[in-house]
């Protein structure tokens, strides 16, 4: 029944009927129905922890439900293996690429597959076919180049081209966008549509409201392991507060910068100038950098990932020692490579690997959040004292409003928990300046707008903010300014009064005005 | 997709009462175990654990025994504990251990005959001061070049050997006694003056070195320093994440040797213990052929570097040691004895990975609760089991205990 898409049952190529999966202690997915239709782009919309990912790993066979079953074409299918899935054209694209970095676009897309094993495999067919693939879903990467020579969104074309030459009529795209600047996700949606025309179908998960509205034809919202509705996009009566009511259950207000009053001082807080420093490799990796930024203001550091920002924020942060240029607070110069130094002149940062960098996971809450004080009440000479230490984290727990106890292993938080007990401890050091990066990738909703809320309070105290974020629309929300990145350059630095997401996805792309 | 059929997943939470199951499980299956092969080699199991038990705690002076073997093991146990747990893999304990010795005979020998008020304290900086500055090297060269602690730590354990042969075997060295006529026939050391050995204190049914005394103090501020002192704050930060560490603005370099540092004290300390307390003069030959800087990292693992759990690890091994010299005889071989204990330290040591490992059986695969629970998009607790991504799901699942360290 192609193309008829109001016909219900014979039009599911892959679907979910009373589908339950418990994990100890918790219900993953609690009755779940889904169906995709042949030929529509079906969003999977759901906070973190809601029971997409479980839902489509159930799908795609890497588990199986406790109860309810996969319906494969219309009918029930039990599946074993990802292997049985793939069988049936369905495939799923993780958010972590599994190709091989040295070897080319056709080689990684042939790489594994049984099926279609010849004698002798030939390359240049093999090229071919992955160049004629590609250009039918628009989708052009040069099929000689190798891995590591890919962009980002380059990569996930070959990832997706992998699929197609493997029989892929029924994609699971997992959080594609979350790595693309606004320009490749536009390539991607149309990509989607194309594979769409051709007679394919599409679960798009995501938790991003616009973009699910931009591309999908129906929306599934799932909810705490349930679904909580399917309505159609075109509808008319769908929207994004909708969506976002039915993803939360709650009426949430993403915190927004509110207009400013006259706050922002005149005299540059943090003041870099001609900064540049060398990456993990030894290669430059910050070059000539820049950039001022006033008290009270966020200036945002926009790019896409790996173009020096975190460079530039270890920078700032004295992690990483500078190879030239120098870095001033208040006029005064900050010592290079020296995290106690910019700790002690009040520059706090919560960097953008949470567990690891700005937390030790393997230790307790309370400990976490002394992790920065040298000095205080927790301290008697060379002692810790635990009871000062445990009841100044059950202030900061109630006051920023943790899920977790003093003596909770950070490594136990969620997301959003180990993101607030970063953010309690650098802002309760009364920081002059906070450097904070990609601050709510990965988090809920609910979490989302707690973190928000806090970097604006912070900024509205007097506090320079700088914001390194992938996500446009955030730093579009909470900046005053935004530099944009991109190879290690600011490639232009524009107000966000006066700039549109085009012009921030140019600059992303090293084209400066 | 492979399916594989056992697969073990790294814990996240730890439930207490396995702290306890776990051994006592471990020691049960043991003592089966071995009852199998004392059965299959004609001997009757019971009146064998009955002579282990009467030759490490019942006997007349057993305990006592026990406890000259556990000195030197819950020293040597510290150590490798501390070092363990702050992931510096010093291996070097055993010839951290002789170095101790050698400074602290040669301090006994110097002051020896000024009473042991003074000697004690002279002996015990001498040999601490020795073991922390021979575990110093391999330290230093971690630290700075970057070299492999376990390989260098390891080699020095050889030259510090061969060092105290050197000086009673090769040599007209100060610690060798030229002039008794024993030692013109066979080498030895010189003896310190009797004023200065280390006394035992009596305890009911039981004599305790001083050495023990000594260790058992090591431990408890061991557990403090480590709990509640910036110093322990910070190596534990610089041990569960070194990038937190750097960033906090703690010197991860210095904290590496300071621990590296710290265990070779400890294990000085066991060899100064050797001679205070026991041998009175330098016994190269002895000290290598008890091996006690080795067991010492198998102590620490049984006791999962926890020092105060170490204590109870160095007398379980110590008992265990006495057990089986005394079982070993023309009826009963050598290789039997090692077989028993053998079985006894691999499921004590087998039972503590079961405890850290949540193992699954069957083909299939469910990654933890909270990763799976969880979005993908929130960062995933680390599985550092071998766990692979299977396919499909189900399987029996057995929970056997949990660990967490300190």
């Amino acid at each position: 029944m192609r193309g008829e898409h109001e016909s219900a049952d014979s039009g599911v190529v892959l679907g979910a009927s009373g589908v339950t999966k418990r994990f100890p202690g918790v219900i993953a997915n609690d009755q779940v129905d889904f169906a995709l239709r042949r030929g529509e782009v079906h969003a999977l919309l759901g906070e973190n922890g809601s029971g997409k990912t479980t839902l489509c790993k159930i799908l795609t066979g890497l588990y199986r439900p406790d109860e309810g079953s996969v319906i494969l074409d219309g009918a029930e299918a039990r599946l074993h293996s990802p292997a049985d899935a793939h069988a049936s054209g369905v495939f799923m694209v993780h958010q972590h690429f599994s190709l091989v970095d040295n070897m080319t676009v056709a080689e990684n897309v042939v790489l594994g597959w049984k099926a279609g094993r010849r004698m002798r495999l030939s390359r240049a067919q093999i090229e071919d076919e992955v160049a004629a693939a590609a250009e039918r879903f628009d989708m052009f990467v040069h099929p000689r180049a190798q891995i590591w020579q890919l962009s980002v969104g380059e990569r996930q074309r070959v990832e997706i081209l992998k699929t197609l030459y493997r029989g892929a009529h029924t994609l699971i795209l997992d959080e594609p966008t979350t790595v693309l600047t606004p320009q490749e996700a536009e390539r991607l949606f149309e990509s989607l549509r194309r594979m769409v025309e051709h007679g394919g179908s599409v679960v798009f998960i995501s938790h991003k409201l616009p973009e699910v509205l931009a591309v999908c034809d129906r929306v599934t919202v799932l909810r705490q392991g349930r679904n909580i509705g399917t309505v159609d996009v075109g509808d008319g009566v769908t929207d994004a507060k909708g969506l976002a009511r039915m993803m939360v259950g709650r009426e949430i207000e993403l915190g927004r910068r509110p207009e400013r009053r006259g706050r922002v001082g005149d005299e540059p807080l943090l003041r870099l100038i001609d900064v540049s420093a060398d990456g993990d490799h030894g290669a430059p990796a910050v070059k000539e950098v820049s950039l001022a930024v006033l008290p009270g203001e966020v200036l945002g550091i926009a790019g896409v990932a790996g173009n020096g920002q975190r460079e530039l924020a270890e920078v700032v942060t004295g992690v990483r020692p500078r190879s030239a240029g120098t870095v001033a607070l208040d006029g005064r110069e900050l010592a290079s490579g020296s995290p106690l130094n910019a700790a002690k002149r009040g520059v706090a940062y919560v960097p953008e690997d949470r567990m690891g960098v700005g937390l030790a996971p393997g230790m307790e809450l309370w400990e976490n959040l002394l992790l920065r004080a040298g000095k205080g009440a927790c301290w008697r000479g060379p002692f810790i004292r635990r009871s000062n230490g445990i009841a100044h984290a059950e202030a900061l727990v109630e006051s920023f409003d943790i899920r977790g106890q003093p003596r909770t292993l950070v490594r136990q938080l969620s997301g959003g928990n180990a993101q607030k007990v970063l953010l309690a401890r650098e802002l309760s050091s009364d920081p002059r300046v906070l450097v904070i990066a990609a601050p709510t990738r990965g988090l809920d909703v609910a979490a989302m707008a707690a973190v928000r809320a806090f970097l604006i309070e912070a900024a509205e105290h007097g506090v320079a903010v700088m914001l390194i974020s992938e996500d446009l629309e955030e730093l579009m929300d909470l900046c005053d300014r935004i530099a944009v990145m991109c190879a290690g350059r600011v490639t232009g630095v524009v107000s966000v009064g006066s700039t549109d997401v085009e012009e921030i996805g140019l600059l992303m792309g090293g084209v400066t005005a | 997709m492979t399916a594989d059929l056992i697969r073990l997943e790294r814990r996240l939470a730890t439930p207490r009462w396995l702290m306890l199951a776990v051994p006592a499980a471990a020691g049960v299956v043991a003592l089966l175990l071995a009852a199998i092969f004392l059965a299959a080699t004609g001997r009757d199991p019971i009146s064998t654990y009955r002579q282990m038990a009467q030759a490490s705690i019942t006997r007349d002076g057993a305990l006592s025994a026990t406890m000259i073997t556990a000195t030197p093991l819950l020293l040597t146990g510290l150590a490798a504990a501390i070092a363990f747990r702050m992931r510096a893999w010093n291996i070097g304990g055993e010839g951290q251990l002789y170095i101790g010795a050698i400074a602290a005979a040669g301090a006994g020998l110097v002051v020896g005959g000024q009473g042991l008020a003074v000697a004690l304290p002279a002996m015990c900086l001498a040999g601490m001061a020795g073991g922390a500055l021979w575990a110093a090297i391999p330290g230093l060269l971690r630290a700075h070049l970057n070299t492999n602690e376990i390989l260098t730590s390891l080699m020095l354990n050889y030259v510090a050997a061969l060092l105290g042969y050197y000086l009673i075997f090769g040599s007209g060295s100060y610690w060798r006694d030229l002039t008794s006529p024993g030692a013109q026939v066979f080498p030895q050391g010189k003896e310190i003056a009797a004023t200065s050995w280390w006394p035992g204190f009596l305890a009911p049914g039981v004599v305790l070195p001083l050495g023990f005394l000594v260790g058992i103090a090591c431990a408890v501020g061991l557990f403090v320093t480590i709990r509640s002192t910036r110093f322990g704050f910070r190596l534990r930060v610089v041990s569960d994440s070194p990038r937190a560490a750097l960033y906090a603005g703690i010197r991860t370099k210095r904290a590496f040797v300071l621990v590296m540092v710290l265990s070779g004290a400890l294990a000085g300390l066991a060899g100064v213990s050797q001679v205070g307390d026991f041998a009175h003069q330098l016994d190269p030959k002895g000290l290598q052929g008890a091996a006690y800087g080795y067991t010492g990292i198998v102590v620490a693992a049984l006791a999962r570097y926890n020092p105060i759990g170490v204590i109870l690890a160095a007398l379980f091994m110590g008992a265990l040691a006495n057990a089986g010299l005394s079982l070993a005889g023309s009826d009963f071989p050598q290789g039997l004895v090692g077989m028993i204990e053998g079985i006894i330290l691999f499921c004590a040591l087998g039972g503590e990975v079961l405890s850290r490992y949540r193992i699954r059986v069957g083909r299939g695969s469910r990654a933890l609760a909270s990763v799976v629970a969880s979005d993908s998009t929130a960062p995933a607790p680390r599985v550092d089991g071998i766990a692979g991504e299977g396919a499909g799901q189900g399987g029996a699942e057995v929970d056997m205990g949990t660990g967490r360290i300190l």
